[in-house]
């Protein structure tokens, strides 16, 4: 909308050349605010890209680290990248059935005040700083028993939870109420009618929450500084020891003073980050097309 | 009528059944029990986390907050969070002193200015940037970022700016919270953002048009309707965006250089509470030592559930009075 038939209003007087002069700064400052961000996200993205793509090839996946050599030999971060797929694949299988079943407890038979408090307790929890959650469980386990990829994989669940409950609700909050009424009312017990007929009207939201967070904590440093870190180089798919991860080798090899080390560092950064974009593209998609058929059901 | 016989139990029976159906019962207490372990989680975080720094708690009580110490040489140890508190506060501070204003913005660009087909794709990128891993944007920040803030940029502003002590001489490393600071704004800037835009788009249109109608200018209108209808939400925002920055650990760790020392000299190194804690990982080995790691991420704790509860606070309230407001 533009402001052109207002300027001939009576109540515009001398200032109005000084006030549509402020309004064009400010909404070029808005622009300029605007474009900055997406120069960031193309340039941060482009970097890695162009220092990346040179760096990748099939031993990054296929090669484990070698630890001391004076030639330059072919090596990759298999064991990273397989120390990450066990990492998720356990924290998701962890946070996914307590994160649906917190949803489901408050949205289909928790008091007001319990979904009040409990919901608080959820989004505490998702505003603790994954370092400390690292610390929590370095304390809660790791003293004593040492580092391992449970450990590391339940710091990652603890990430997840209220991730993967928020997202569950919300989808849990846009089943019509008639379908419940409807179910109830032909004699069909209450417990019945949450699985079979709630539930699954919730699959693609529940999926696209589980999706966003699998693509969060896949990239998570922090928890498992703690908890999985201190590895040696083989490819190991046992989670009783610790585990490698993508993020943490990122870590390491970006303090390292060797070029070599920073060009794979690059390279399974652009993995990671190709990883996440693709996940969080097809989360989005999943989310736009199950609200879109829930609004139709409704 | 023998109401000794048909209690109010009786002539309900025959309609719902007085059995507790046992499938209800297993489903709510398995349900009621994830739910109760997600609370109590919470709690035990606390727990944990002041019993691993009791150590450090009782051997030096709350002077750790401020004293400005890390010393890990045997019998001479002694640790306190000063210097990290000052970091985190800075850089915080900083980022989110420019982050604030770039993040309305952009808001503004995309409820009120941008044409309507940009809207979306911009929207989505800003958000991807939220998804940008840490590690990743430590990385850039490391090995891009900070080797041209160092040759580019901050000699350029020690010499325009330099009677500023924020600005004073230029790092040598490309390591400095300069850096941190620039990293942090990248991080909190599609937080504030997108609960910012949301907050905009939330404003009545019927207000947004009587101001226009009235004959101001938009940024009139964006500053008499949108703005103060929005205050407390982006107060809210900006808490959480704040807490982000607080609380991040692996970008800062990659770019502030460490060190602990209060100084004024953006463009020399620093850490912050979380940057310290991660930067320790390997190093810790005295109980005393690793009491005073967790005594850090206490604090940091403490930090994050204010800030969390303040702004669920001011969002409830916000809520509550705009709810008020629309019924009268």
């Amino acid at each position: 909308m533009s402001s052109h038939g207002i300027t001939r209003a009576d109540m515009q007087h001398v200032h109005l050349p000084r006030r549509r002069r402020v309004n064009r700064l400010m909404e070029g400052l808005a622009m300029l605010a605007a474009l900055i961000a997406v120069g960031m996200l193309v340039i941060v993205v482009w970097s890695v890209a162009k220092r990346g793509a040179g760096a990748i090839n099939l031993d990054l996946i296929t090669k484990n680290p070698v630890p001391f050599s004076f030639e330059p030999v072919a090596q990759g971060l298999a064991n990273a990248f397989v120390g990450s797929l066990v990492l998720v694949g356990l924290a998701t299988l962890m946070a996914l059935p307590v994160g649906i079943l917190v949803a489901v407890y408050l949205n289909e038979f928790a008091p007001p005040s319990v979904r009040t408090f409990v919901g608080l307790a959820l989004d505490v929890l998702n505003g603790v700083p994954a370092i400390v959650i690292g610390i929590f469980v370095f304390g809660l386990v790791v003293i004593g028993r040492g580092q391992s990829g449970w450990a590391g994989a339940f710091a990652l669940a603890c990430l997840m939870l209220p991730l993967v409950a928020r997202s569950t609700m919300e989808v849990l909050a846009l089943v019509p109420s008639s379908l419940r009424e409807a179910s109830l009312a032909l004699g069909v017990a209450r417990w019945r009618t949450t699985l079979s007929i709630v539930l699954p009207q919730t699959i693609g939201g529940v999926l696209t929450g589980t999706v966003l967070a699998v693509a969060r904590v896949s990239g998570e440093t922090a928890p498992l500084l703690f908890t999985s870190s201190i590895v040696g180089t083989q490819t190991s798919w046992s989670p009783f020891h610790a585990l490698q991860s993508v993020p943490v080798a990122i870590f390491e090899l970006s303090e390292s003073p060797d070029p070599q080390d920073h060009a794979r560092a690059w390279a399974a950064a652009l993995v990671l980050l190709l990883f996440i974009l693709f996940t969080s593209l097809a989360a989005r998609w999943l989310a736009t097309r199950s609200r879109r058929k829930l609004a139709a059901s409704r | 009528m023998s109401s000794a016989e048909l209690t109010p139990e009786a002539t309900r029976r025959p309609f719902t059944g007085p059995r507790v159906r046992f499938g209800d019962l297993v489903l709510q207490v398995v349900a009621g029990a994830a739910a109760a372990a997600a609370t109590v989680l919470v709690g035990l975080i606390t727990w944990k986390v002041i019993d691993g720094a009791w150590p450090a708690i009782t051997q030096y009580g709350v002077r750790f907050v401020t004293r400005v110490a890390w010393n890990p040489v045997v019998s001479h140890e002694l640790y306190g969070a000063g210097s990290f508190l000052f970091g985190t506060a800075v850089t915080s501070l900083l980022a989110l002193a420019i982050a604030a204003p770039l993040s309305i913005g952009i808001a503004l660009y995309l409820t009120e200015l941008a044409p309507r087909f940009l809207r979306g794709p911009v929207t989505a990128l800003v958000e991807t940037l939220a998804a940008i891993p840490s590690v990743v944007i430590g990385l850039w920040g490391i090995l891009v970022l900070g080797p041209v803030l160092r040759d580019h940029v901050e000699p350029g502003l020690h010499s325009a700016l330099g009677f500023i002590p924020l600005f004073g001489a230029p790092s040598t490393s490309g390591s400095s919270m300069f850096t941190a600071i620039i990293v942090l704004t990248i991080m909190i800037l599609p937080i504030v953002s997108s609960i910012s835009r949301e907050l905009f788009l939330g404003v009545p249109s019927e207000l947004k048009e009587g101001a226009l109608a009235l004959g101001t200018t938009r940024w009139e209108m964006v500053r008499g309707v949108m703005f103060p209808y929005a205050r407390g939400g982006i107060a809210a925002a900006l808490i959480l965006g704040l807490g982000r920055a607080v609380g991040e650990a692996i970008a800062v760790t990659q770019v502030i250089g460490g060190g602990v020392f209060i100084h004024w000299n953006l463009f020399d190194s620093g850490d912050t509470l979380a940057s310290k804690i991660a930067a320790s990982y390997q190093g810790a080995t005295s109980k005393l030592q690793v009491g005073s790691l967790i005594y850090l991420a206490l604090i940091l704790l403490v930090f994050s559930l204010v800030m969390n509860l303040a702004a669920q606070w001011i969002v409830r309230r916000v809520a509550r009075r705009q709810g008020l407001g629309a019924r009268t």
